[in-house]
């Protein structure tokens, strides 16, 4: 039950991409293409998002744990620091770039859409490749500190 | 290229994603952050991690094929650019997401819902260079 019901928690946000718009590109750009062929309908995306969301967590998170799993797994991490603004500015460069971002892509990788394979390869390659040089900078970080 | 403005089918949509977003968080206590389970999925700390995001990301894969069940035919898919920015933009992405921890799902949705501040600014910061970036891209070389 819980193997199905997890399934059915991606499906549900599948076909919720799939009617926003947010797996089609041409939809994507032209909501920030406030200049020339504008089309606010991502705004409600968003909204309808976030407001459910806020209200749901605030009911699921009065509950001790999960209904599967021990604990609730939430980032505790609250520091404005620079690999935030960097990673966040960086993304939108490519995501304005390329119309598609993770969560509108993934669902639609379900149709094997070419265009859709050809950015996931990308994206995948830019997630492995960020990987390990973040990695490789830390270690040298840890390398370079005197020995306690 | 001009898209049509769908006030309800987005908004039906987004509550969704919303509502997606909830029942992992009161079912498996996770975020509905699509880079988070993609990374989580591709170098897993343990099987029991792997197997939410694989079964979650199978989810999301029917996703399109209930909408068409549904309506009659697949979510457009329309890419206005060329296979070159595709690529580009796709690497771009995967470093932009990787050092800021999350996209569109885990900070604009799952991290503003709970009024994660990092998120707030995360989000800003994206929304804003995406702007940019489609004005410069549009208009200013005329892609």
């Amino acid at each position: 039950m819980r193997n199905i019901l997890t399934f059915l928690v991606g499906g549900l946000f599948g076909v919720g991409i799939s009617m926003s718009g947010m797996a089609n590109p041409a939809k994507v750009i032209n909501f920030f293409d406030i200049a020339g062929t504008w089309d606010p309908s991502l705004a409600f995306v968003m909204g309808g998002a976030v407001i459910v969301a806020f209200v749901g967590y605030r009911l699921v998170l009065r509950r001790s744990a999960p209904v599967y799993d021990p604990n609730f797994d939430i980032p505790q991490n609250r520091k404005l620091d620079a690999r935030l603004l960097i990673g966040s500015g960086i993304f939108g460069i490519g995501w304005g770039m390329a119309g598609f971002c993770p969560g509108g892509a993934l669902p639609a990788l379900g149709t094997l859409n070419v265009d859709v394979i050809v950015f996931m390869a990308a994206l995948i390659a830019g997630m492995l490749a960020t990987r390990v040089v973040m990695e490789r900078m830390a270690a040298q970080k840890a390398a370079s500190k005197p020995a306690q | 290229m001009i898209t049509e403005f769908t006030p309800i089918a987005s908004t039906v949509g987004g509550i969704l994603i919303g509502l997606a977003t909830v029942f992992l968080m009161l079912l498996r206590g996770r975020i509905m952050g699509a880079t988070g389970i993609l990374a989580g999925a591709m170098l897993p700390a343990s099987r029991y991690d792997w197997i939410w995001r694989a079964l979650v990301l199978a989810g999301m894969f029917t996703g399109p094929w209930v909408y068409f069940a549904l309506f009659g035919e697949l979510p457009d898919i329309d890419v206005p650019v060329s296979t070159v920015m595709l690529i580009v933009g796709g690497f771009i992405v995967g470093i932009g997401v990787t050092v800021g921890s999350g996209c569109t799902s885990g900070h604009g949705v799952c991290g503003m819902a709970r009024l994660s501040p990092r998120s707030f600014v995360a989000t800003g910061v994206f929304m804003l260079t995406t702007g940019l970036t489609v004005y410069v891209v549009r208009h200013m070389m005329g892609v």
